[in-house]
């Protein structure tokens, strides 16, 4: 918090005060904890707030001209306050994020009825005037996933509640049948996932997808179980074990970006671009498989094992050519 | 550094703060409760820390410097002759209905598109800015209720360090210098006017004029290494009215050629994310099928194909065949096991 302290500047209080008002006198009565999770600060910053406000006014600052806040038994109240009583128009960043959220997600993606994104476009253009000319230079897609068809289908079950059934190919390329109760539906860069309880594995998943062969709403309810809680997929879907094996790689320069794409252990810059990478990975099918792909772009150092095993399946591949295409 | 010294500095510095952003806090509400432009001189009578400065100069330098703070926030702080006949003597206000966010009313529809528009941001590093514009929102009523899309969580990220300098400088119109990895691997200075970003397929992509080549060009943010510097003024470019990223952008992806489907042999209960795509699918014995499948970048296919290893062959075309084979014959041969230095034995 100290460090909090000592970096905000007076202005980015400011902003926050000037937009604390208006929320609060909109709200009336709220719990002190709410409002702060609102504004992303703790209670004691509140509070803070809270105090300083009480101090501002219109010139005279007799008590009459003073804001009056009131936050005694944990409910927020707040007065006097007519002059900013309505938030600060949009700054070009602000207005920027919803216009071009609200693009990302007219484009198709299916998640948001059209007329929704359309008029709620329309109607910020209007309040923003200018900033509607930046937003238009700045474009995000989001994935979009055969016709937005299969993602309906997952935002209804979540919606609904209900149980879904699977057809699933898993990164192993192995297809399975899952019955999984719909917790979340995200996106990661250009790929789709749900995650739910699965009720195969009687844990949490995370399924691709663009992996999912069918996707079959059913006449459950598919409420999760209650201590089903969601995986931290800030950074990717997948998530270390303590039974993975740690797998060591060098990368080319072409093949640099694999430190950035894949959730790495450690990152060591080698000479001419080059780097050495540590991954964990519980089951290591993913890296031989990006192996060959790479075509020796990645090369695997260690284990022995993982190493000897691209190698010989790479020649198991070459060897089901005619020789005259071989050489 | 013990607990004392760390309290010192929170004291010394948090006071000041405080005290400044009650000071604009003040001169804003003031500024806003007035019809007609305050001179400086009421203006330091109605806001109780100016009166406490030493000086009218060192008034005068403290309120330029608030005056230029809150301009900076977007408040729109109108600069105005107090009285026609005396006109240098200059007044200060800020009118409600240009400083205040409109009242706008939305269908629930709307509602909802707001709230996922908001929520793509939130592992990014315009996450408060998101915050921000949606708390403003609901501060003039609006009700965010987001029950229908409870668990829906639509995202962008920005991991580059890249991004942000360059979304300011697309945002003032400011020319940037980085250097650039090419293809090849090797590295280039680039001075470039950047005129849009673009996310596509999961890339960032900056568009805009390359100084250098006197043409548009395309770079990824993946690709920009070190720092990216803001050179020379604000708004010193006109971006072209025409201008549409996204053309620009695919363009610099493989074109999409019309060609017969690829011809692969692909192992009974292997090669799923291939099957889904096939045109047809026929099977050879208990251990094979054959695969028709349509592919648009010989390259980025071959690679795909070759990520099977022994589970799917290419029958035709050649060149497929070809680019699969030399990508596992370098796989091959870069897997000896040996460990660097060590004599490679056979």
């Amino acid at each position: 918090m100290n460090a909090r302290h000592v970096q905000e500047s007076a202005t980015t209080r400011l902003q926050r005060l000037l937009t604390m008002v208006p929320w609060l006198l909109a709200n009336q009565g709220v719990a002190t904890e709410r409002a702060a999770e609102q504004f992303g600060v703790s209670t004691d910053q509140l509070e803070s707030d809270l105090a300083l406000l009480f101090l501002c006014g219109t010139p005279g600052h007799l008590p009459d001209d003073l804001i009056e806040a009131d936050w005694e038994d944990g409910r927020v109240f707040v007065g006097n306050a007519d002059a900013i009583a309505r938030p600060l128009r949009f700054t070009v960043d602000e207005a920027l994020t919803l216009m071009v959220g609200l693009r990302a997600l007219g484009a198709g993606a299916g998640l948001a009825a059209p007329d929704g994104v359309l008029g709620a476009l329309t109607k910020l253009e209007a309040a923003t005037g200018e900033t509607a000319g930046l937003a238009a230079r700045v474009r995000v897609d989001l994935p979009a996933e055969r016709g937005g068809e299969m993602l309906a289908r997952a935002q209804q079950a979540l919606h609904q509640h209900r149980r879904i059934r699977l057809r699933y190919a898993s990164a192993r390329d192995e297809v399975t049948e899952r019955d999984v109760d719909p917790m979340r539906l995200l996106n990661l860069d250009a790929h789709w996932y749900l995650e739910g309880w699965c009720h195969r594995a009687a844990d949490v998943r995370v399924f691709r997808l663009d992996r999912v062969e069918s996707l079959q709403l059913l006449d459950l309810d598919g409420t999760p179980p209650a201590h089903a809680t969601s995986r931290d997929l800030a950074t990717t879907p997948y998530q270390p074990g303590v039974a993975d094996v740690v797998v060591e790689l060098e990368l080319e320069p072409s093949a640099r970006w694999v430190a950035e794409y894949y959730p790495v252990e450690s990152v060591k810059e080698l000479p001419g671009d080059r780097r050495r990478v540590t991954v964990r990975a519980a089951d290591p099918g993913w890296v031989r498989r990006l192996a060959w792909r790479l075509g020796g772009a990645l090369v695997v150092t260690a284990p022995a094992d993982l190493v000897a095993a691209i190698r010989e399946q790479a020649h198991a591949a070459l060897a089901a050519y005619p020789p005259q295409v071989r050489s | 550094m013990g607990t004392w010294s760390g309290s010192v500095a929170r004291v010394s510095v948090q006071p000041s703060v405080a005290a400044k952003t009650e000071r604009l806090l003040n001169l804003v509400i003031a500024l806003l409760s007035t019809r007609m432009p305050l001179t400086k001189a009421r203006i330091r009578a109605a806001v109780p820390q100016y009166q406490d400065t030493a000086s009218v100069e060192a008034f005068d330098r403290m309120f330029e410097r608030d005056k230029d703070e809150l301009r900076e926030l977007g408040i729109p702080l109108e600069t105005s002759v107090v009285d026609p006949l005396f006109d240098d003597e200059l007044g200060y206000r800020i009118d409600r209905r240009e400083y205040a966010l409109p009242e706008i009313s939305f269908t629930p529809d709307e509602v909802s598109a707001l709230v996922l528009a908001g929520r793509i941001w939130s592992q990014a590093s315009l996450a408060a800015q998101a915050n921000a514009a949606l708390t403003k929102l609901a501060a003039t009523g609006v009700v965010l209720d987001d029950r229908s899309v409870v668990g829906v969580e639509p995202r962008i990220r920005t991991q580059e360090a890249s991004f942000e300098p360059l979304r300011r400088a697309v945002r003032d119109r400011r020319a940037v210098t980085f250097d650039y990895r090419k293809a090849d691997g090797t590295l280039a200075a680039r001075r470039v006017q950047p005129w849009g970003l673009t996310q596509w397929r999961g890339r960032w992509y900056v568009t805009g004029w390359d100084a250098q080549r006197e043409a548009e060009r395309v770079f990824r943010l993946g690709r920009i290494v070190g720092p990216v510097k803001a050179v020379g003024s604000v708004g010193a470019y006109a971006v072209p009215a025409d201008h549409e990223p996204r053309v620009l952008v695919r363009s610099t992806e493989p074109e999409v050629v019309d060609q017969p489907p690829a011809i692969l042999r692909v192992r009974v209960g292997a090669g799923n994310t291939l099957r889904r795509r096939a045109r047809s699918i026929g099977d050879i014995d208990d251990q094979w099928s054959l695969v028709d499948i349509d592919y648009r970048d010989i390259d980025g296919f071959a690679a795909e194909v070759a990520g099977f290893g022994p589970d799917v062959v290419v029958e035709a075309p050649q060149d497929l065949q070809r680019a699969v084979l030399s990508l596992l014959r370098e796989a091959a041969a870069r897997h000896t096991g040996a460990v660097p230095g060590e004599q490679v034995r056979r």
